[in-house]
């Protein structure tokens, strides 16, 4: 057998699959976050930002600062939908206001 | 040819692009016939109420919020907005000039005039705008445009002006015209998450309530600014109002005076020309 | 310095209608501000109107009335021309006080 006993060895792997994963979370926080943040730029382009995609960045941030990169990632990913949604709102507003218009 | 024959595809074309409603078109602007079409909008939707009674806001489409308000006008919450505005105005700057050597006729009974067009700079000016420009010029620092000194100002300037006809003009200029345009899109476009137009509050559901407070038609929107708003505990500008309307919505608020809040201000009080001064105004 | 109190005393028939309106910021104690300091409580306490030396209208306040407070009411015994003598007193101790003829 090893040099090290079997419990030993087990808890070897354990820990560096355990960081391996907590690594690869703050990754996937920074890719999330990274999209989400490019979209609302976009949106800030257009004029188009809405509250709500700043308090869920916040919110993501906050969580990732404090290692909760389940939450952050959520958060981020919420953002980036929202952000999506304001982009699709002000293009297709552009020619959708004409309908509300009085003539 | 029998003419039957040729009846039916002309008949058929017709039909064809009677059906097709038209795209709206990059017609060209039409301010005129855009102001006479929103009064009528407005006249239609409230038969009962003269062109003036607009400028109430909410008051106009409750009796039981105008028996208040009325009751309230004859000792007005902004009285003392309207005190220190008129002190504010009077009093010189440091260079020894005042706020009368910036405006025509000396700032009185002018507020009815913006915004206006700018052709020099190409751009429109708002009343607010003017002043803080006025205060540059003498080299004081600029007031907020969301607290409380402009809020006063404002409405000094405003109760000078009351009763005037809103008279906005839109000079033969492009520039002017793509400035009038930009305000009525901003006015009519969805934004926010909860997807409001200004449109779906003052155009839609003007006498309708939204929570607890009965929504304000567009028209005569712009001639009771600035306004005491019992909900805010205090007077609040034109630009005050734009940015919580934005955020209520939620929607990022642009910078007060930003050109689309400047084009926005343009577009709604031409739309409400020759409808009279009211401000300051009260509201819930 | 400009009072905070603004009034208006009309006869009317029998009874004398009195209309004020103060300038009082009435903060409650309870609001925090930009920073997240708490805007200390400040409102008035008492409120009185006095007619040839005796008190027509006494009220005391918390922190329920709002800024500015706008007070109306009617009493009987007063003429034109007569004095009405307003005073408040707040929280913190500051006080003002006007004297109107009544119209």
């Amino acid at each position: 057998m090893s040099m090290i006993g079997n419990a030993a060895f087990a808890a070897l792997l354990l820990t560096s699959g355990a960081t391996q994963a907590l690594a690869a979370s703050e990754a996937d926080f920074k890719a999330a976050y990274e999209a989400a943040k490019t979209a609302e730029n976009r949106a800030a382009a257009l004029h188009n930002r809405w509250t709500t995609t700043e308090v869920a960045l916040t919110t993501a941030k906050t969580a990732a600062a404090a290692g909760d990169f389940d939450a952050a990632i959520a958060a981020a990913k919420d953002a980036e939908a929202l952000a999506k949604a304001s982009i699709f709102q002000a293009t297709s507003e552009k020619e959708r206001w004409k309908d509300a218009e009085i003539r | 040819m029998p003419v039957q024959v040729l009846i039916l595809p002309l008949l058929a074309a017709l039909a064809l692009a009677l059906l097709v409603h038209p795209a709206p078109a990059a017609d060209a602007p039409n301010p005129v016939a855009d102001a006479k079409a929103f009064k009528t909008y407005f006249a239609t939707k409230f038969p009962k109420l003269k062109l003036e009674d607009f400028v109430n806001g909410p008051y106009s489409m409750s009796e039981d919020m105008r028996r208040q308000w009325q009751e309230k006008e004859q000792f007005p919450p902004y009285e003392f907005a309207l005190e220190a505005g008129k002190q504010m105005f009077a009093t010189p700057f440091k260079n020894g000039r005042t706020y009368a050597d910036c405006f025509p006729n000396s700032g009185i009974g002018i507020r009815q005039n913006y915004p206006y067009f700018d052709e020099k700079q190409g751009k429109v000016v708002t009343l607010e705008l003017a002043l803080n420009r006025c205060r540059e010029a003498n080299g004081e620092a600029l007031y907020s445009y969301v607290e409380d000194e402009m809020a006063s100002l404002t409405a000094y300037m405003a109760v000078t002006s009351r009763g005037k006809p809103m008279n906005i003009k839109i000079p033969n200029d492009p520039r002017a015209l793509e400035a009038y345009e930009d305000g009525k899109r901003y006015f009519y476009t969805r934004r926010g998450q909860l997807n409001f137009s200004c449109a779906s509050c003052h155009i839609q559901g003007p006498g309708e309530r939204l929570r607890a407070e009965i929504l304000a038609p567009a028209l005569g929107i712009m001639n009771a600014l600035p306004i005491y708003r019992s909900e805010w505990g205090g007077m609040g500008t034109t630009s005050r109002r734009l940015i919580t309307c934005n955020s209520q919505t939620r929607a990022v608020p642009l910078d007060p005076q930003s050109d689309e809040y400047r084009d926005l201000e343009y577009y709604l009080s031409y739309m409400s020309n020759g409808l009279p001064i009211s401000g300051p105004g009260a509201r819930p | 310095m400009a009072s905070t109190i603004r009034v208006r005393a009309t006869v009317n028939g029998e009874l004398t209608e009195v209309q004020t309106l103060i300038r009082h910021p009435m903060d409650t104690g309870l609001v925090k501000d930009a920073q997240g300091a708490i805007v200390p409580a400040h409102f008035i306490q008492q409120l009185t109107f006095e007619h040839n030396g005796k008190t027509v209208f006494l009220a005391d306040w918390g922190p329920a009335v709002s800024k500015d407070p706008y007070v109306k009411f009617g009493f009987k015994g007063a003429a034109k021309g007569d004095d009405l003598k307003i005073r408040w007193v707040d929280n913190l101790g500051a006080t003002d006080t006007i004297t109107t003829k009544i119209q």
